[in-house]
């Protein structure tokens, strides 16, 4: 046995990694998109890989976003295993036609004759200062879509393994990547990445007694901070990284709310009609009995995505999550 | 060097220089559609190509009437009719090879059918059963498509495909013109374009998108002229004439499956029925209009050519028809079955394994169906 070298990554660098791996592996898997190519994607996510597979492997399409997934359906129906880049959040809107159309019904259509192993990656979310459009929190949309998977990584190993899971899955798989956290780092081997881990799985992050985070994407960190600063209130906090929103882990999720009775659910999405809602009555339909309060939702305010200058009032953060934490009704404690 | 990078290949341009980056004038369709029958180009056409289109045409529309029946018996759900449009369904079909793919519109199972397709398994979305009664990889045939012109980038991206592969395989999309209005249509020719992909694009212009008309629909020259816009032939053709639609077609097939990429063909027709048998024409139409079209109609342009040459007789015609009426009793019969469909299945193929939580839904039904809920409310749900 070796000692493994960990190096800090970025979770672009695994994510790249994982793209690199996925089409050494499979001479079927085809990376398509705006800028993809010869710029390397504009959050360089496909650095390289046009160079090293050639362009007709990795290419850069017009720029139309229906065209794109379209095209992607076709070539899934002849075989090839193509992963689209949407270049923003709000840019995908346009392919959601063939998405909720096609992409997600085609196995249910054709009698599971014609799957179409599609993987969309969106890059999503706040918190990097982008004007209008950059920053929308899209997943209630992919949610809402029976057919898709949905998964949305918070660490560099699982930005890698959910990749490559999602690429290796017969059926559609919507990659939301945080762009907040394409820059974060972690000690990571890149010599020996994480295994693919199947999708549907969430993890416990940090585990804790007192209450119950369950969040996911960009904002898992955030809940991490916080439920490091809920110590100084005496609270011991878990937080659930749920990993994969379709399909929902409820065993992990409702295995800890029975442990601490306790539970806020965390996104930057909207809350009214957000996935908190229906996390939260997941949660309560199961964990009746062993809650202790209602299940609390911290989430970005029902507007249009803030302009850059207001973003930080939008987004749920530390304290807004402690102030959460603080209402779960803890005088009936003592 | 890799396909892409002999399209894509990065070229700078100096600052003051302008060319056009494509000649127009070969992309241009001509001035008048494209006509065989009662044309000098007749003669030239081969006798045999000539007499299987008719008994596809004759049963075809056979096929027509017998589908639009079924639905006034309540053995199809809706029926949108290419009565008047045979000639187009049928050369569609047919310009294909073995390995080629067809793409169709939901108007288009006359197509599917002259495919090779089960006529039963290409009815099974329109009787309310299963969205696909045929497997798409047996004759090449994708999904019937419901959403306007969302299926053109589908056969874009499957000729690309091919064509990465080093397969022989074109793809021929079918479309009407209402559907050349969409984003789709206009995302897949520049696509088609842009990539050379080797496929078909065949415009079946009947007149209306349900009610509205054409000039409601576009300001453009011909739905053919579109073409140029993209760096792709155009080709104008009389949809009810069979024998220019087939070669048309064939000649654009055989293009595409040369390296030439994609072509726009407008195939001029009309909608002699209504769009489906719950719409109603006579709220935007004349009966004039249609019986001027029936003069023009593509069984009796081809029947007419035939006879004269003397390529078709009586007993000829008879044998169409019976050919025909075999058919029609058969698809009459199969229909009057009514078909088992097993509630469970509603769950089966949203994914190719079903997620915890449709398991529990699973569960849910099943344990309704045991309680006996399985009692369709009096009239029924599903029409």
């Amino acid at each position: 046995m070796t000692t493994v070298a960990l190096k800090p990554a970025t979770m672009a660098q695994a994510l790249t990694r994982a793209l690199r791996d996925a089409m050494a592996a499979d001479p079927a898997v085809h990376v398509m998109g705006e800028d993809v190519g010869t710029l390397g994607g504009v959050f360089r996510v496909t650095d390289g890989l046009a160079k090293e597979f050639g362009e007709d492997r990795c290419t850069d399409t017009p720029l139309a976003e229906a065209g794109i997934l379209g095209t992607a359906v076709g070539m899934a129906m002849y075989g090839l295993r193509p992963v689209v880049e949407m270049q923003f959040d709000a840019f995908a809107y346009p392919a959601f036609e063939q998405l909720i159309s096609h992409v997600a019904r085609t196995r249910n259509r054709t009698r599971g004759r014609m799957p179409l192993p599609i993987t969309i990656r969106v890059p999503y979310g706040g918190g990097i200062g982008g004007v209008e459009h950059h920053s929308d929190s899209s997943e209630a949309y992919y949610m809402a879509t029976p057919g898709l998977h949905v998964v949305t990584p918070a660490t560099v190993a699982d930005a890698y393994g959910l990749l490559r899971a999602a690429i290796a899955s017969d059926d559609p798989v919507v990659v939301l990547e945080p762009k907040r956290l394409y820059w974060s780092k972690d000690s990571w081997n890149p010599e020996e990445p994480a295994p693919v881990e199947p999708i549907g799985r969430a993890v416990v992050r940090r585990p804790g007694r007192s209450a119950t985070l369950i969040t996911y994407g960009p904002s898992v960190p955030v809940c991490m901070e916080a439920a490091e600063a809920a110590r100084a209130e005496g609270w011991d906090l878990e937080v659930v990284d749920l990993r994969s929103l379709v399909p929902f882990d409820d065993e992990t999720v409702c295995a800890s709310v029975r442990r601490t009775g306790r539970a806020v659910v965390v996104h930057e999405s909207g809350s009214f009609g957000g996935p908190g809602g229906e996390i939260a009555a997941r949660v309560t339909e199961r964990c009746f009995h062993h809650l202790e309060a209602p299940v609390l939702r911290v989430a970005g305010f029902d507007i249009p995505y803030p302009p850059p200058m207001l973003e930080r009032h939008h987004l749920p953060g530390v304290d807004r999550v402690l102030d959460a934490v603080g209402r779960l009704q803890w005088e009936a404690e003592s | 060097m890799t396909v892409m990078e002999q399209r894509g290949a990065y070229k700078p341009t100096p600052p003051p220089a302008w060319q056009p980056r494509t000649d127009p004038a070969p992309l241009l369709p001509d001035a008048e559609p494209y006509r065989v029958l009662g044309t000098e180009a007749a003669a030239k056409a081969d006798p045999e190509l000539l007499r299987t289109l008719y008994a596809q045409l004759v049963k075809g529309r056979r096929y027509n009437a017998q589908a639009t029946a079924l639905t006034k018996q309540g053995r199809l759900a809706v029926y949108p009719s290419t009565t008047g449009q045979e000639a187009c369904e049928v050369a569609a079909a047919m310009a294909l090879k073995e390995q080629d793919w067809l793409f169709p519109s939901y108007r288009d199972t006359l197509a599917v059918v002259a495919r090779g397709v089960d006529p039963v398994e290409a009815l099974t979305l329109l009787r309310g059963d299963w969205h696909t009664g045929y497997d798409p990889y047996e004759h090449r045939v994708a999904p019937l498509c419901t959403p306007l012109a969302t299926q053109l980038p589908h056969a874009v991206g499957l000729a690309h495909a091919a064509r990465l592969k080093g397969d022989d395989v074109v793809a021929l999309a079918m479309v009407g013109d209402g559907g050349t209005s969409e984003g789709d249509f206009h995302e897949a020719l520049n696509f088609a374009a842009v990539w050379q992909a080797p496929v078909v694009f065949l415009v079946q212009n009947n007149g209306f998108a349900i009610s509205v008309p054409l000039a409601k629909q576009t300001a453009a020259p011909s739905l053919a002229h579109k073409a140029v816009g993209y760096g792709m032939p155009g080709r104008l053709v009389d949809g009810n004439d069979a024998a220019a639609v087939h070669e048309v077609l064939s000649d654009a097939v055989r293009h595409a499956r040369a390296g030439g990429g994609p072509t726009l063909v407008e195939a001029i027709t009309y909608r002699v029925d209504a769009h489906t048998n719950a719409d109603d024409a006579t709220r935007y139409r004349g009966d004039a209009e249609v019986e001027a079209w029936r003069e023009h109609d593509p069984i009796v342009l081809l029947e007419r050519e035939l006879t004269a040459r003397g390529l078709l007789d009586e007993a000829g015609i008879e044998a169409a028809r019976q050919d025909a009426e075999t058919m029609a009793a058969a698809l009459r019969e199969h229909m009057n079955q009514d078909p088992a469909l097993d509630p469970m299945d509603l769950f089966t193929h949203v994914y190719a394994e079903p997620t915890p939580q449709l398991r529990e839904q699973q569960d849910q039904l099943r344990a309704e169906l045991e309680a006996g809920a399985d009692t369709e409310p009096e009239g029924g749900t599903h029409r």
